[in-house]
């Protein structure tokens, strides 16, 4: 497939905006192909293949035959406790994570904008967390909530508050906001990044005339900053909303859904039907309706900013 | 930007700069705390920030017992290799896209944009079915098709904006000058490409050093398997003394990405990653 590489002297020489001949077409297309052909075979044709299995009965196993079921999936996962319960903690954990991260990372992106001392340290450390491999973040925490050597537990002891001391991650109570936590710490940085740069973009002269008409603070960032830096906002909590709904190695490594599944996460429950119990079919399905469901909150979540706007 | 503060704004300021500082420090503190501490400390009832006798034993026993040198050499041969091979094959398509309007081009972006929407329990068991059948199943070779393949929008993307830098009129004025289409690429081309193509190429190694879901389902050999399924498995074994070479693993497997991020700070401090040639 490489070798189309070393044949770029078939393109055409021309502007983008300059009638193309035949020729000059197939050469353009021979420099697209080693691209999309490897994405067209394994990544446009598995989702569609993906999205028909939602229909089928498939199950694990060499040689099994699969037959279309239609809707029967979808009529089993409406009757099945267990779906509804990983749906229920999915969203929570989604949108809890999601509005978490954004407030903090707003908090943060307005102080490093701002002349202060350390500012540099806190600039790298917040991007530290971006850099782990979400396993390691897993592991790290793991290790701040064990119940014996852990930081959180020791800094309890500390001071004098033993009775806060518990098992966060086992704790049918704290297991679920503790997840939130962690997912909030490892997507922060990013969204502080984003945030950052869309503040930089903010024109200096709106503040000082806002500044001129007497504007306080809060009215400057409410009036100026935040219509300003809009779109950013709108765009990276939407990003931020999908990959926190469709994440699983954290909280993989973090309780595996436990305890009891009160951190069993949607993606979670659809790896173990699939790679538990070989239910290929219903967790495709699974994958399906979570599909429908993000496109049809990030719809209602964009209609309402898109009116705001105007 | 926002004036002088007051003397109170300024205070309030800080301490909010310490909570997060404490926040987000913290523990990456307590994870280098712990990869430093003998099992003696490990294992003490109330435990310290800073180890008394730091030691690098944990960081022996990581590669030793827990086997974590195998699957981090495996982990960086499956990530070189998709780096490789992401760069090769994206580079003709990225300068297509950059150099002419396509109606391709449009439809290979809109694809990163919709692709990030799908979770992947609906590409993975198609995935796992068709490598199964061209015998990829449980190999590196799959799993580095696998991370090609899921690296490659970002990476057309990022690629396209780099060559998009490069001036027309520079390869323009080396055709004039008697230079082969060929030769223009050569010459002028890729030598201004080459920190895109180092970013693309570290993009693709650091999204594959880190990736965890593919590899714990598609490789089942445990003598296979890459660093972050290896740390997984490594949780699961009990043990307070444990967490010493878990901890000193988890931070080797750290340092790759690490220095990418060095590398990118610049870019991604003022907010592209498609940034510019320069530099």
């Amino acid at each position: 497939m490489t070798t189309l590489a070393e044949r770029p002297d078939v393109a055409p020489t021309d502007g983008p905006r300059v009638a193309r001949s035949r020729s000059d077409r197939m050469g353009i297309y021979l420099l697209l192909l080693p691209s999309l052909l490897p994405i067209v075979v394994l990544s446009v044709f598995p989702l569609l293949r993906g999205i028909y299995l939602g229909f089928t009965d498939a199950r694990a196993g060499r040689h099994v035959e699969i037959s279309f079921t239609g809707l029967a999936n979808y009529r089993e996962l409406l009757g099945d406790d267990l779906f509804w319960n990983s749906f229920k903690i999915g969203l929570l954990w989604a949108v809890g994570v999601t509005v978490l991260q954004f407030l903090l990372a707003l908090g943060l992106a307005l102080l490093l904008n701002q002349q202060l001392r350390f500012r540099g340290v806190a600039r790298v450390l917040s991007v530290v967390p971006w850099a782990m491999p979400p396993v390691v973040v897993g592991i790290l925490w793991k290790l701040v909530y064990h119940p014996d050597a852990g930081l959180l537990n020791e800094f309890f002891h500390r001071i004098d508050a033993d009775g806060l001391r518990t098992n966060w991650l086992g704790d049918f109570n704290t297991a679920l906001p503790a997840v939130i936590l962690v997912g909030v710490w490892a997507g922060m940085p990013q969204t502080t990044v984003v945030l950052l740069a869309g503040l930089q973009g903010v024109p200096r002269e709106l503040h000082e005339a806002a500044a001129v008409d007497g504007a306080s603070t809060w009215h400057r960032f409410r009036n100026v900053t935040l219509p300003a830096i809009t779109p950013v906002i709108v765009a990276i909590t939407s990003l931020d909303f999908i990959w926190n709904f469709n994440s699983f190695g954290l909280v993989y490594v973090l309780t595996a859904g436990g305890p009891g599944g009160k951190t069993m996460l949607p993606m979670l429950f659809a790896y173990e039907e699939a790679f538990r119990y070989g239910n290929y079919g219903y967790a495709a399905a699974l994958g399906n309706v979570m599909v429908v469901i993000i496109v049809a909150l990030l719809a209602v979540y964009l209609r309402r900013r898109l009116r705001e706007a105007n | 930007m926002f004036g002088k503060p007051s003397r109170t704004g300024r205070t309030l300021q800080y301490l909010a700069l310490t909570g997060y500082l404490v926040f987000l420090g913290f523990p990456l503190v307590w994870l280098l705390s712990t990869a430093f501490k003998p099992p003696r400390e490990l294992v003490q009832l109330h435990p310290t920030l800073i180890p008394s006798n730091p030691t690098v034993q944990n960081f022996v026993q990581a590669f030793t017992e827990q086997q974590l040198g195998r699957a981090a050499l495996n982990s960086l041969q499956v990530s070189l290799a998709s780096a490789v091979l992401t760069v090769l094959v994206a580079l003709p398509a990225s300068y297509a896209l950059a150099r002419f309007r396509t109606r391709l081009g449009t439809i290979a972006l809109g694809w990163v944009l919709l692709s990030q929407l799908f979770p992947f329990v609906l590409l993975i068991i198609p995935i796992f079915l068709i490598l199964r059948q061209v015998g990829l199943a449980n190999t590196h070779a799959g799993l580095v098709l696998i991370y090609v393949v899921w690296a490659l929008p970002f990476a057309l993307w990022m690629l396209q904006g780099f060559v998009r830098n490069i001036p027309r009129d520079l390869e323009e004025a080396a055709a004039v000058d008697g230079a082969s289409r060929l030769q223009v690429l050569r010459r002028v081309v890729f030598p201004l490409l080459a920190p895109g193509i180092v970013a693309t190429a570290l993009f693709s190694f650091i999204s594959a050093w880190n990736e965890f879901f593919f590899a714990l389902v598609l490789v089942k050999t445990p003598e296979l398997a890459t660093l972050p399924v290896a740390l997984a498995r490594f949780v699961g074994i009990e043990g307070t003394a444990r967490l010493g070479p878990l901890a000193a693993g988890s931070l080797l497997a750290t340092l790759p990405s690490l220095i990418f991020f060095a590398f990118m700070q610049r870019r991604l401090s003022s907010g592209s990653l498609a940034g510019a040639v320069k530099g």
